[in-house]
């Protein structure tokens, strides 16, 4: 403990001393540069984004994206060494953790969009992803009109849960919505037959399904409620600086050949704790996005 | 603290296409509300029956109404939820599992049933005080003037037991109140699930559980006032513990 802070000491008296780091820094980097730590949010079951490991460790393809960002910081900063420390958060918890400051980065499976961003920031969006919906096999439900006066489920305050409502009074369709708690749970009731169907990003679906009981039982629409709506690594608002080195660390790492292999290390191949292979190919619009990364929230952009 | 404060988000249009943002937390009022006064009315019904069993000269009585209490106050308000929610339909035989999997709100019933289980057992035991705390010569003079247990109990013992315990029996009430909130884990919009589904959809986190809180502490505040009202209407003059 004594030596990490000698050697913090030691990289800050450095970086100072450097006549290039003499503009004054502001925000989050000031922060970073003032504590030598950087605190990045991670969610606990949010396969394969950001999630706990059989280590109890965060892993995920977000989490790998935020190392790139970390480098970046440090780079920026001139630091010999930035201390990484990992905070759990949760749909409710995030925004608050992010505002008072506990939490600098926020990796996970967080919907950029129009609304959001009057309180939060985003980076450039890491993946997109339409709502749709999983049933069990046997209940052989094809479409969304085969879904009419049926009870399904959606976990509540999501956008998904929006769209399946506005769909409802839209096509009169006379759908009971049933909002569960959380991904597991909405799962647990198609599951036990509480609801014939599950509306929710297409990825998380193929998630649960993968490892679930028996994944062969269940299927995933082809009908989606929604356009793909992008994800992104969420930060504080208005603080341009700190945006700049994330935007530019996840430019320069979705523009070069590497995205292609980290995409491929979450999403076709075999990923722990169970070593269950997502089997999702990358679509071209998400390889758009990476081609011309953007941190817009408007789905139609994509 | 980064955080855009606008309490102006309770009056704008809410997603769920049912109104404003405050709409939205009054809907989940209402079924706090609802839920509260059935789950009340199911632990009121239950815990006299368990609490006046308790009392009862038979050995039996009495511990069966323990076993009742021990049951239903040892194991978690969350833990009673997802067994009614998820398990008892499962043990039902097939086609009344489905029936009951399948009902409209599902969700409010199972809250009723599994919150007003919970408190019941605090009720009971409050009701067995309040019933003990009576003298001795108060149920023999019941049987020495003629009356039947039941007659002993209804005319003579429940009315003063229930005037005695008519305090706890509040904050058994406002606790009653506080656990509908469990529910929103089983998929009922009450008033926290309300909340939460607000800040999700706006990411005014603090507008939303700020406003929940003050709805929280003015529901609970009217109810105290309502039982203090109640408790000086059937004050009985010279009973002590009536006061």
């Amino acid at each position: 403990m004594r030596m990490t802070r000698i050697i913090v000491a030691g990289c800050l008296a450095a970086a100072f001393a450097v006549p290039a780091a003499a503009q004054e820094l502001t925000g989050t980097l000031k922060k970073i540069k003032d504590t030598g730590t950087i605190t990045i949010g991670y969610r606990e079951s949010s396969v394969p984004f950001s999630y706990l490991d059989d280590n109890q460790k965060p892993v995920g393809f977000a989490m790998d994206i935020c190392a790139a960002i970390v480098a970046a910081v440090k780079g920026n900063l001139k630091l010999d060494k930035l201390e990484v420390k990992y905070n759990p958060v949760t749909s409710a918890t995030r925004i608050p953790l992010i505002a008072n400051g506990t939490v600098d980065l926020e990796c996970g499976s967080t919907t950029n969009n129009v609304e959001r961003q009057k309180q939060v920031s985003f980076t450039n969006t890491h993946f997109l992803t339409a709502s749709r919906f999983v049933s069990k096999k046997a209940s052989n439900i094809k479409s969304i009109a085969d879904l009419a006066g049926k009870t399904v489920v959606s976990t509540s305050g999501t956008t998904n849960i929006r769209q399946v409502t506005e769909v409802n009074a839209a096509k009169g369709l006379n759908i009971n919505i049933l909002p569960a708690k959380d991904h597991a749970e909405a799962f647990l009731m198609v599951e036990t037959d509480r609801a014939v169907a599950f509306v929710m990003d297409d990825i998380l679906l193929a998630s649960l399904v993968a490892g679930s009981k028996d994944p062969k039982a269940y299927v995933i629409s082809d009908d989606a409620f929604s356009l793909p709506e992008p994800y992104g690594i969420m930060l504080r608002r208005e603080d341009a600086p700190f945006k700049a080195v994330a935007d530019g660390a996840t430019a320069a790492l979705y523009k070069s050949p590497e995205i292609v292999t980290l995409y491929a290390k979450w999403f076709q191949s075999p990923i722990p704790p169970k070593n269950l292979n997502l089997d999702v190919p990358l679509g071209a619009p998400l390889k758009k996005a990476f081609a011309n990364p953007t941190d817009s929230g408007d789905p139609a952009a994509y | 603290m980064n955080y855009h404060w606008n309490w102006g988000i309770l009056l704008e249009p809410s997603p769920d296409g049912q109104g404003t943002y405050l709409n939205m937390l009054l809907g989940g009022l209402r079924w706090t509300v609802l839920t509260s006064l059935a789950a009340w009315a199911v632990a009121l019904v239950f815990g006299s029956l368990v609490g006046v069993m308790r009392t009862l000269p038979s050995w039996i009585a009495v511990h069966l109404g323990g076993a009742y209490i021990e049951l239903f106050r040892n194991i978690p308000l969350l833990v009673q939820l997802f067994l009614w929610f998820f398990v008892i339909p499962e043990l039902l035989p097939h086609d009344w599992g489905v029936w009951v999997k399948h009902l409209r709100y599902g969700a409010f019933y199972t809250a009723v049933v599994a919150i007003g289980l919970y408190m019941s057992a605090r009720v009971a035991t409050q009701v067995s005080a309040g019933i003990n705390a009576l003298p001795k010569g108060q149920s023999m003079a019941g049987t020495a003037i003629g009356l039947t247990p039941a007659q002993t109990y209804r005319y003579i013992l429940l009315p003063m037991a229930y005037r005695i315990v008519l305090p706890p029996l509040t904050s058994e009430f406002l606790n009653t109140i506080k656990n509908t909130s469990v529910a929103l884990t089983i998929g009922l919009m009450e008033l926290t699930g309300a909340a939460r589904s607000m800040q999700e959809f706006s990411f005014h986190v603090f507008e939303a559980f700020t406003a929940a809180t003050v709805i929280y502490l003015a529901l609970n505040a009217v109810v105290t006032i309502g039982m203090r009202a109640l408790e000086r209407a059937l004050a009985v003059p010279g009973f002590n513990a009536a006061r």
